[in-house]
């Protein structure tokens, strides 16, 4: 079972996968619409490359109103 | 389609839809590549009859008010109708507030029952607000796990009484909904929605957009908003045809739902629509050089045969792939909630599917304006639609003034803001705030706005005063948020900004720390309600009397700053 922390790192990595940075230049707390500076549907998009990864379904209302990686992490942590 | 000049509310029109239409699919629902249900109008009748009942038992009585706060499912349909039928009020309230900002319109718009899911519910439970909003004293909880703890709320799936219901007849001028255009952080601005609105703007759009049974519209905006409320449920549900709703909006799997379901219509916000054209126009520059200039011939004559009308049979036979992953039926994308660039608009006409932009505000009861493709222009947002008078008042010498409109489909006024309404609605006029101009035929063109706010490409109408109260007790003299458009008028409806304007005390500086509070602020603020820079201003606040801010007079004094150089990015 994966860590809070694991998961969040994961998640982090994904992001910056998924839009080509570097993983060190994000933080658990860092505000993903900003910091990426994406908007709602790239967020959706990103969402669905998490899922895969972790093999589970988030739906929607679970990410309703998050920002920031933490948070993220701990919706999914939750259904791990 | 019903005769809907002979009835006098939405829920008398509804309950005879589901007699006349009884076997038709009304509505279907799928989460992710799941179909969940798929319900006839009999079927949705049946559903609905029941909670009725309950509500009616409950001493839920006409002009009561019920506030939904739901995802688009069929629940939420089968409640709204529930409400109508029982003579009640319906209160629409977007999901995607925050849980406090429910509670803040929950007690403006009083309502005594809410709906909602269990999720929502949640978090609902979790914030600070319910002991204010006294008023809801019925809580509904849709889809609750076995063991929830529901605080005090009732399953909706249990909530049914027995026994004959009884029709609650509403008459044509009373409040069908009140609908909240904007205000969840200052004034609640709740659109005070007659029967008579709806069945007029209902008529005016179908005249120009028609339903029919078989017709199958992908419900993707939420139902809360005026656009899905009208082509999304009333439209359809008074025509016999289908509404499909989506639990996730995953764009893969809206992707998905297209030829899956076959659909006609579907609206969309100019932020998606642009996403739209983006996928497809990167798959298109992928082509190999070859089937590209083959395509591009193909376009070229699609373009060459629909340019006085849309031709669709054409279309789809000479751009078969890219119809085809639409599911090979989508006669129109409907777009509103926000200005779309005409680029936007072009690019999917060229392609063989028309995009039905219009002009509309909730306060209008939903359109004012929509392009009839007669033909298709891009570069307006069409001609006033049947039963809508709308002038230019004080037009500058290029014809440009504030957009008014008169019509059986605008609101009453805002619920308890008869100081708002008298402003927005002026001898029987609704100011729109928008800035446009008629050109010789007779279409549209908008060119800016006249007062402080913005629309997002989300379609969220952002009020400057609104977010204020997320900067309550910054330590600074005075602040006040401002649209940049306001200040600085551009004849643009595009890449619109908001801006805080700071006056620091005698000898303070913009520290970082100033900077780090402020940025912890906005960044605690939903991602479309955030500004994007911070004006300093070293004199005092012009106020009122009472010491209100006068935004006006400020916006003329931060005007004469240049604003290439005045604003500080944050």
């Amino acid at each position: 079972m994966r860590t809070l922390e694991q998961t969040t790192q994961e998640v982090i990595s994904l992001a910056a996968q998924h839009f080509q940075l570097a993983a060190g230049t994000l933080a658990p707390e860092d505000d993903f619409f900003k910091k990426l500076g994406i908007d709602s549907l790239q967020t959706l998009e990103m969402l669905s490359h998490i899922e895969n990864h972790f093999g589970i379904e988030l739906p929607d209302y679970e990410v309703q109103g998050v920002s920031d990686f933490k948070t993220l992490a701990e919706r999914i942590q939750s259904r791990l | 389609m019903l005769d809907l000049s002979k009835y006098q509310s939405i829920g008398e029109a509804l309950k005879d839809s589901l007699e006349e239409f009884a076997n038709e699919v009304c509505l279907i629902e799928a989460d992710r590549e799941r179909e969940k249900e798929r319900l006839t109008y009999r079927d949705f009748k049946e559903r609905a009859q029941p909670l009725a009942k309950a509500l009616q038992e409950s001493g839920f009585s006409p002009g009561d008010r019920a506030s939904i706060i739901m995802t688009n499912q069929s629940k939420w349909l089968i409640t709204a109708y529930s409400i109508f039928f029982s003579g009640g009020v319906l209160v629409p309230l977007d999901y995607k507030l925050t849980p406090e900002e429910h509670w803040q319109l929950l007690k403006h718009s009083g309502a005594s029952v809410l709906i909602t899911e269990h999720p929502i519910w949640r978090q609902l439970c979790a914030a600070a607000g319910r002991a204010a909003a006294a008023n809801v004293r019925t809580v509904l909880v849709t889809e609750a796990p076995a063991n929830a703890d529901l605080a005090g709320a009732k399953r909706w799936e249990e909530f049914r009484g027995e026994g004959e219901q009884v029709f609650k007849p509403r008459q044509r001028k009373d409040t069908a909904c009140i609908v909240y255009s904007s205000g969840t952080g200052g004034r609640p601005k709740g659109c005070m929605m007659t029967h008579e609105n709806y069945l007029e703007q209902c008529v005016a759009l179908t005249s120009i957009y028609p339903f029919w049974p078989g017709v199958r519209y992908l419900s993707i905006l939420p139902t809360n908003h005026a656009i899905d409320f009208m082509v999304g449920f009333f439209g359809p549900f008074t025509c016999g045809a289908t509404v499909v709703h989506l639990r996730t909006l995953r764009p893969e799997y809206v992707r998905e739902a297209f030829p899956k379901y076959k659909i006609t219509y579907v609206s969309l916000v100019p932020l998606v629509l642009k996403n739209l054209q983006k996928g497809l126009q990167a798959r298109f520059d992928a082509l190999p050089a070859g089937k590209r200039r083959i395509f591009n011939a193909l376009l070229g004559i699609n373009k060459a045969l629909t340019k006085g009308r849309p031709r669709p049979g054409i279309s789809r036979r000479l751009l078969k792939q890219v119809h085809e992953a639409f599911g090979g039926e989508l006669r129109t994308i409907i777009v509103g909630g926000a200005f779309t660039e005409p680029q936007t608009l072009q690019f999917f006409y060229d392609l063989g599917i028309p995009v039905a932009n219009g002009y509309g505000l909730t306060e209008a009861g939903t359109a004012i304006t929509v392009n009839d493709l007669k033909p298709f222009r891009a570069d307006t947002v069409g001609k006033p639609l049947p039963g809508m008078e709308v002038r230019i008042v004080n037009p500058a010498p290029d014809g440009v003034g504030e957009v008014s409109v008169r019509s059986k489909t605008v609101m009453a006024g805002y619920l308890n803001d008869p100081e708002l309404t008298g402003e927005a609605i002026v001898g029987g006029w609704l100011m729109t705030g928008d800035l446009g101009r008629f050109d010789e035929a007779g279409h549209l063109q908008l060119s800016g706005r006249k007062k402080n706010m913005i629309v997002t490409e989300e379609g969220k109408n952002i009020y400057p005063e609104d977010i204020e109260a997320a900067f309550e007790s910054l330590p600074v003299k005075e602040f006040c948020v401002f649209a940049a458009n306001y200040i600085w008028p551009k004849r643009s409806m595009v890449g619109e900004k908001l801006l805080l304007v700071l006056h620091l005390e005698q000898g303070q500086q913009f520290s970082d720390q100033l900077r780090a509070d402020i940025n912890a602020r906005n960044n605690r603020l939903l991602n479309y309600k955030r500004f994007h820079g911070v004006i300093l201003l070293d004199e005092d606040f012009p106020r009122t009397a009472s010491l209100k801010i006068k935004r006006n007079v400020l916006a003329e004094r931060l005007a004469i700053l240049d604003n290439s150089t005045a604003i500080l990015p944050l």
